[in-house]
């Protein structure tokens, strides 16, 4: 186990210098240059924007940038912003709570509600709640969850007038956990909608999958009850796929995070990388664009591990 | 199957066998050929001019006045002409992004599965690392960059969703190119050109297809939600995602203004998903995945 875990970690090394290759060289594409702010603004002079540039160390090979910015990423010191000049990686921290709160609790509602479908779907293969569920699921990953956002703050906000239609908080109750929960509601149900659809259909044919196997047949010859097979025999063998899904999923939570953000003005990292583009904000975009990929490289490394732990067959391979 | 009184025999016919019997996807790809047909006659079926302002017409309701079906939006302009062109700028851009998408990936597929070795190996790194950064993050970034322009825009789109094409497709050459007409093909002399793009290319065509119609749908959505947020089409030229933009402003009194042309982009979306994975059904039954 301790050999596969650090074989992961070692392959997981090349990833993140890619990754950091292809941010770098993003920013310093860009039109402008990574200094656009200054540049593309008439007012500021250029001998000014040449001090800006050794400040920055912009004058300097480009290979020693890149060394410099990528062993700052490593060390923990990700820049500073252009507007207040505050640490990349404290504006970027400061957004994450926002957003762990609205995934977390997106994929809780997706994961219970999507695997007791999919489960469901599948003891009960063919029966019209599975048929309902099974094309349900088609039509709720073709919608498009930005105007689903718009359509739920235009029922249940301004029609229904049930919820708040946007932010975090009502002005004055920061901290007001009642509050919190209210203004949580249909952000998660936006979010949940597309997910909860993957893991429904994801779920149902992992277990399609195991129900038919001999093991299962041996549990139902030797007496075991049926909800002890779905439990201990059917679920510990269909939960490897869907850990790996979890792992692969994370990227998509991200982007559905940060269109969920957008449309109903949640204070959380995407709408921290709205802003940023609006305004040119480079090293915030540049650190956003690391951040995720961690996370995504990290999420699949957790999945990889999880489901060795599981299956002794994958360590080995 | 039943009721086989006349079973096909071509391929053509059992594909299109199972693809019917799938009715979602029949539903799909009809919905898919009314989209592409009022797009293509977009000039001759909308009733006015799509920029053509007139305030003392503002906010017509729906149904209301026989010269604007579908109502008129905060300038005048008339809804329903600006759906129909807006659906051309929205189809044009997916599709365009789909060939884009289907193109990179496929190269990249082929030459990654069919030369192996550390081909293989830098190729299919570059795309996990793409693979790392969500695509909602990059395709922004990219999209901000560039001034936009219908190309420009379709081209982000698809530079920026390849990635699982080329996975696609490489799983399938390494497959196929064991088998024996390869084998053959190299026996009489054929070059690795020949054999990538006029042996291989046209053998692992059916996932491609299929990996091609859903990627319609995906850049449809795609292009509407940078559209909606201004980094997408630019006004005065009308696309659906840049419709919602304005409508938001004015949603507590007239929703129309939103509902429909998200109603469009979700019927889109919609019908190419379904129809994909009706081909999908169709040309592969490894892969069904519902009942």
């Amino acid at each position: 186990m301790i050999g596969f875990v650090a074989r992961r970690l070692l392959q997981a090394i090349p990833l993140l210098i890619g990754v950091s290759l292809i941010g770098f060289g993003l920013m310093h594409l860009a039109p402008g240059g990574p200094l656009a702010v200054y540049t593309l603004n008439p007012t500021i002079q250029a001998q000014d924007i040449e001090r800006i540039r050794i400040i920055f160390g912009l004058d300097q090979p480009i290979h020693v940038q890149y060394v410099k910015w990528a062993t700052g990423i490593f060390s923990g010191n990700w820049g500073y912003t252009f507007f207040g000049g505050r640490p990349v990686l404290d504006v970027i921290l400061e957004r994450l709570p926002a957003t762990l709160l609205l995934m977390g609790s997106a994929l809780s509602v997706a994961i219970l509600l999507g695997l007791s479908i999919g489960v469901l779907g599948a003891v009960k293969r063919y029966s019209v709640f599975d048929v309902l569920a099974t094309t349900g699921a088609l039509f709720a990953l073709s919608f498009p969850t930005f105007w689903f956002g718009l359509m739920a703050i235009f029922v249940f906000a301004i029609e229904l007038r049930w919820l708040p239609s946007g932010g975090m908080w009502e002005l004055g109750e920061e901290g007001n956990i009642l509050s919190l929960l209210q203004h949580l509601v249909l952000p998660t149900l936006v979010l949940a909608l597309v997910i909860t659809a993957t893991w429904s259909r994801y779920s149902r044919s992992a277990f399609l999958e195991v129900m038919h196997q001999d093991y299962m047949r041996t549990a139902r010859a030797k007496g075991v009850p049926p909800r002890a097979r779905l439990l201990r025999h059917a679920f510990p063998n269909a939960a490897k796929p869907l850990i790996a899904l979890l792992g692969v999923e994370v990227p998509f939570l991200f982007s559905g995070a940060l269109v969920t953000e957008t449309i109903f003005g949640w204070p959380g990292m995407g709408r921290l990388f709205v802003d940023a583009l609006g305004m040119k904000e480079y090293p915030v975009l540049m650190g956003m664009m690391m951040f995720t990929a961690i996370f995504v490289i990290l999420g699949n490394l957790l999945a990889d591990i999880a489901i060795a732990a599981i299956d002794p067959r994958v360590r080995l391979r | 199957m039943s009721a086989t009184a006349a079973a096909p025999e071509s391929q053509a016919g059992r594909v299109w066998a199972r693809f019917r019997r799938h009715r979602l996807a029949l539903a799909g790809g009809m919905v898919v050929a009314l989209l592409l047909a009022s797009a293509l006659f977009a000039p001759v079926l909308a009733p006015q001019d799509p920029t053509l302002l007139d305030t003392a017409l503002r906010f017509r309701a729906p149904f209301a006045d026989w010269h604007f079906p579908l109502g008129t939006d905060e300038l005048g302009r008339d809804t329903l002409s600006r759906l129909l062109h807006g659906g051309r700028v929205s189809l044009t851009v997916g599709l365009v992004a789909m060939v884009t998408t289907v193109m990179t990936g496929a190269l990249i597929g082929i030459a990654a599965g069919y030369l192996g070795g550390i081909a293989d190996t830098v190729l299919m790194r570059f795309v996990d690392t793409m693979l790392c950064f969500p695509q909602v993050f990059l395709l922004l970034v990219v999209a901000a960059f560039v001034p936009p322009t219908l190309v420009s825009i379709s081209l982000v789109i698809g530079l920026t969703s390849w990635m699982e094409v080329s996975r696609i497709v490489r799983a399938e050459i390494l497959h196929l190119k064991e088998q024996d007409f390869v084998a053959a093909a190299r026996a009489l002399g054929a070059s690795r050109a020949r054999i990538m793009f006029r042996e291989l290319l046209p053998n692992a065509a059916a996932p491609i297809l299929v990996a091609a119609t859903l990627k319609v749908a995906s850049a449809v959505l795609m292009e509407s939600y940078i559209s909606y947020l201004g980094y997408g089409v630019q006004p005065p030229l009308a696309s659906w995602g840049n419709m919602l933009t304005n409508a938001q402003g004015y949603f507590d009194t007239v929703p129309w203004l939103a509902i429909l042309p998200g109603a469009a982009i979700t019927l889109t979306v919609m019908g190419f998903n379904f129809l994909g994975d009706g081909l999908r059904d169709a040309l592969d039954p490894r892969l069904r995945m519902d009942p």
